[in-house]
């Protein structure tokens, strides 16, 4: 009973796997209710400042800065590519990555040149291979990101633009839409796309100390919480997908010990019959 | 008596919403008094403190800089959650761009970290379970 013995292996083996898988499923699980919580909490301040970035847009201010004007010629530009640090979390990384590619191709064949920022090991090691010219990197962030570890990330990207070496910068991350569906998403940071608010008298803020100081200090501030924000969300994105993917993986693993058991009691039975009609035959031979 | 709607927020969580009679809050140039209907306004925060006065008292909030932003009948207060300074900010803009430069440089001779970790993390998982399934096949 040779083949009997390799399919218990087998099926042992697969046993293994599924405690490991679903072990995992459940550990997604908790630490993606903590990442929902997190994005939430962190939502308000995303909010008030897009609000405040609205109301500016539309104060007539009589100082532009420019992330808020829009540069005449597209040469390059910069995208922040946010992607998780592990893997095992089914397609999540590869559809952002490949929805990403087009987008890129796109602005290579428009002869704009593209550079960017990566943040999290999968997108490091996906895109230094890619030929594109990465400015700055960030990994290993957890799964409580710092707010002070991503400023330094960020204002290279800020500086490229200030120096003109980049007239636009996108952001692309996985949004969290729910459980079961997280979208790759590209959207552009600066310059600035204006909301129209409806108001339409004329008016302007106060600045202290000075519009360009003050307006500086917001705008980055701006981007650092959007950048924040798509960080969040890609964290949340990741341990949703990965509980899905290894829900899925536990219930195959269900699937395979069902059918291997099949063949394995079918296997049994055969030897036993087989063993018997020996017996049978060997009493007749006596 | 008119009132003026706060809310305190920072990156990681919102800190206080609610309605009060007036609000104090350490601007760059000196500390500022809001009032239902002021004028807009937009201005930075040094450290400081932020009281709101309500009806129920006086609520006090700790900010370590940030933005103001005054509407007629909204006060928003951007805390900020990191600490800033300019040479911090340039020295993580550079640590940023090292690590940029070391993954780039590593890409043609050596195996990438991250790969070759999640291989050596399979494989010790394999062995692993080989193990067990040998203890479980000696016991049988």
């Amino acid at each position: 009973m040779a083949a009997g013995k390799e399919i218990r292996t087998q099926i042992t083996s697969i046993k293994n796997t599924q405690k490991i898988t679903s072990a995992m499923e459940m550990v997604a699980a908790s630490k993606m209710k903590k990442a929902q919580d997190k994005m939430l909490s962190s939502r308000p301040y995303c909010d008030k400042i897009s609000t405040v970035i609205g109301h500016l847009a539309n104060a007539h201010s009589e100082f532009k800065h420019p992330y808020m004007e829009k540069k005449d010629e597209l040469k390059s530009i910069g995208i922040i590519i946010i992607s998780s640090d592990r893997g095992l979390c089914g397609g999540l990384n590869t559809n952002l990555f490949r929805s990403l590619l087009k987008t890129i191709f796109d602005y290579q064949n428009k002869s704009i040149e593209v550079s960017i920022c990566t943040i999290g090991k999968k997108a490091t090691s996906f895109f230094k291979k890619s030929g594109l010219n990465i400015k700055s990197v960030l990994t290993d962030l957890g799964d409580n990101p710092n707010y002070d570890d991503l400023l330094g990330t960020v204002k290279v990207m800020l500086d490229a633009y200030d120096k003109n070496e980049i007239q636009q910068l996108s952001i692309a991350y996985n949004k969290f839409e729910n459980t079961m569906t997280q979208n790759p998403t590209v959207t552009q940071l600066i310059p600035m796309i204006p909301v129209d608010d409806g108001l339409d008298y004329y008016w302007d803020y106060i600045y202290e100390p000075d519009a360009k100081e003050t307006l500086n200090a917001l705008l980055v501030r701006y981007i650092e919480a959007l950048v924040y924000q798509g960080i969040v969300e890609n964290i949340a994105s990741e341990q949703s997908s990965r509980m899905i993917a290894m829900k899925s993986a536990t219930d195959n693993a269900g699937d395979m010990i069902k059918e291997l058991e099949l063949v394995y009691n079918k296997a049994r039975q055969a030897a036993i019959t087989q063993e018997i009609s020996e017996i049978v035959s060997g009493a007749a031979a006596v | 008596m008119p009132t003026i709607h706060v809310d305190v927020v920072s990156a990681v969580e919102a800190i206080y919403s609610g309605d009060a009679n007036c609000v104090f809050a350490p601007a760059s140039m000196g500390e500022l008094g809001i009032y239902p209907n002021h004028t807009a306004l937009l201005s930075t925060l040094k450290p400081g403190e932020v009281r709101i006065e309500t009806d129920k008292g006086m609520e006090s909030i700790y900010v370590s800089g940030g933005i103001v932003e005054v509407q007629p009948s909204t006060v928003t207060i951007f805390s900020d959650t990191a600490i800033r300074a300019e040479d911090l900010d340039e020295t993580k803009a550079l640590e940023a761009k090292q690590r940029a430069q070391q993954a780039m440089s590593e890409s043609g001779t050596k195996k990438d970290m991250a790969a070759t970790q999640a291989a050596l993390a399979e494989s010790m998982m394999q062995l692993q379970m080989i193990a067990k399934a040998r203890n479980k096949k000696s016991k049988l």
